[in-house]
């Protein structure tokens, strides 16, 4: 067997003493988020059946539910906007929450797998690495704004294709992604368990989905889901969406800080819980 | 500079501090004492074994020192550094595999050992020759490019290898390293595991349950049932204490007796189950 060394002598190990090695922590977590990035995207080229798969979803919606409701008329949207147009952004978001949901699954399934547990024994801070597998779900996401954004502009859409507004979308779907990529973590770190969670995950998706500005104005809803609306991150997701590609109305500085601190609060709530994975 | 913070990762160890010096350990899952008082340490460069049945303590032992969880009681220092104030340095000195496959397989060799040398900020300059380096001496150079999802089981168990040594630990941790795998696989990964010791003199820290690997593998050992510790010493000593002719597996007999049975009170149950899924995934 060939003698490849493995360790050199302790001249150049010395180069690699921990002291020197280990970054200060404003360094440390850029570059955790950035190497969960890099493997997210190293994932996604191996296997791209998921961004066709994911791709399905948000067209059917767009055509059949869209087309339908443009048609009967029936959801007040601002003057000059089509519903289609108006709905496009709501599928967006909608888009990413389904893809954010699944990586609670995913924690789960790598505990499961001992993938975990190795990388919880690297010099990895827990806020660390559930910041990185957060914006993970974000890069993920972002392939959902490219598939709504080439199908808006096949069903003729008027968007604003303003470089800076389509940067701020993609802002806004990943800060979106991150939160509700967090939220499934954290209730992973509850229930422990895949069939768990995925009945909880089917449980609230649907809630947060409908009970936010997605599909139509908060306007119509009753009071009481007004209220919810108002406390459902997406909500403000989709507000800011909608500003930045159809000019309509919005709180921008709201919406970005709201999206802000629920990601800062989701990624705490994650964090804490996930020595009971490790467990 | 302290003396504590100039400690070099795969540099011999200090002499004055031991690899691992772990006193009085208690860890205890809801009403299961896991690990019930439990001392030991290990010198530099030895090769030490913790042995025993499913549920026995060894990987709560082995979770603690790893610094994946706290002990109710007791400490374990590594180098020198206690796990629970010095988690970040301890990491940084272990190479850990775990007892469950633990490779990526959406990825491939390579990208599974440089996500780890990224975790443990190897400079950049240095990353991609230390991951080809890692991958070489695991005799992985061919198939470096492949997804790990091609692997057989006795390749991604040397992958994982790599992954812990890309660090170039000071203390080697391995779980269980051969569980699932066929004997040829397994006197593989033991052939690399001994080349590892007599190139870097590294510190080995290993469970297995195969008495027969443990008795040629390890200078030392630590015998393990129901969280604590019911004999140590080297593998001739504690032969020699059952008489003439007595193979390691008999000391096993000899301490465990007919107590395995009752193995499920202690968590084997979870044990048992993780095992079967290491085994599924390896096919």
């Amino acid at each position: 067997m060939s003698a490849v060394r493995v360790a050199p002598p302790s001249a150049s190990a010395d180069r690699w003493s921990p002291a020197t090695l280990m970054p200060p922590w404003w360094r440390l977590y850029p570059s955790r988020i950035l190497t969960f990035w890099l493997v997210e995207l190293r994932k996604i080229r191996h296997d791209r059946t998921e961004l066709y798969t994911r791709a399905v979803q948000p067209v059917l919606w767009l055509l059949i539910f869209g087309e339908t409701f443009s048609r009967i008329r029936a959801i007040p949207t601002p003057p000059g906007i089509s519903y289609l147009a108006y709905l496009s952004p709501g599928i967006m978001a909608q888009s990413a929450l389904f893809i954010a949901i699944f990586f609670g699954i995913q924690i789960i399934w790598e505990r499961d797998s001992g993938i975990l547990t190795k990388l919880m024994a690297t010099p990895t801070p827990r806020l660390a690495l559930i910041s990185g597998k957060a914006f993970a779900a974000g890069v993920r996401s972002v392939s959902q704004v490219v598939v709504i954004l080439v199908l808006s502009a096949i069903l003729q859409i008027h968007f604003d294709w303003n470089p800076l507004h389509l940067l701020g979308v993609a802002a806004a779907v990943v800060l979106g992604a991150a939160f509700f990529s967090c939220l499934s973590m954290t209730i992973a770190g509850i229930v422990l368990h895949r069939e768990r969670l995925m009945g909880v995950g089917q449980a609230i998706t649907m809630p947060l989905f409908f009970a936010s500005n997605a599909l139509y104005p908060v306007k119509v809803m009753p009071g009481w889901l007004q209220g919810l609306s108002a406390a459902n991150p997406m909500s403000y997701e989709v507000d800011a969406l909608r500003g930045m590609l159809l000019g309509t109305p919005s709180a921008l500085l709201l919406d970005f800080g709201v999206l802000a601190i629920a990601v800062v609060a989701g990624v705490a709530a994650a964090a804490a819980l996930l020595p009971r994975l490790a467990r | 500079m302290t003396a504590e913070t100039a400690l070099p990762a795969g540099a011999p160890p200090d002499e004055r501090q031991l690899p691992v010096a772990c006193t009085d350990l208690r860890v205890s899952f809801g009403t299961v004492q896991a690990v019930d008082g439990v001392s030991f340490s290990i010198a530099p460069g030895e090769v030490f074994g913790l042995l025993g049945p499913n549920g026995a303590g060894k990987t709560t032992t082995i979770r603690v020192l790893t610094t994946l969880i706290r002990a109710d009681s007791g400490a374990v220092s590594v180098f020198g550094h206690d796990t629970r104030t010095a988690a970040m340095l301890v990491r940084h000195l272990i190479g850990y595999l775990p007892q469950q496959l633990s490779a990526d397989f959406q990825l491939t060799g390579y990208e599974n050992v440089w996500l780890f040398a990224r975790l443990f900020d190897l400079p950049r300059g240095q990353r991609d020759q230390r991951v080809r380096e890692v991958l070489a001496a695991m005799g992985l150079d061919d198939v470096r490019d492949r997804l790990v999802s091609t692997y057989s089981g006795g390749m991604v168990r040397r992958l994982e290898l790599a992954q812990a040594l890309v660090n170039r630990p000071a203390l080697l941790v391995l779980d269980e390293p051969t569980i699932g795998l066929d004997p040829l696989a397994r006197g593989d990964v033991w052939e690399r595991v001994r080349e590892l010791r007599e190139e870097t003199g590294m510190t080995v820290l290993l469970t297995t349950h195969y008495m027969e690997e443990a008795d040629t593998l390890c200078e030392r050992i630590a015998l393990m049932h129901h969280g604590r510790i019911r004999s140590e010493g080297t593998p001739a000593e504690l032969k020699a204490r059952l008489g003439p002719g007595a193979t390691l597996d008999d000391v096993f007999r000899h301490d465990v007796g007919t107590a395995i049975e009752d193995e499920e009170m202690t968590g084997g149950g979870r044990d048992v189950r993780r095992t079967r899924r290491t085994a599924q995934r390896l096919g």
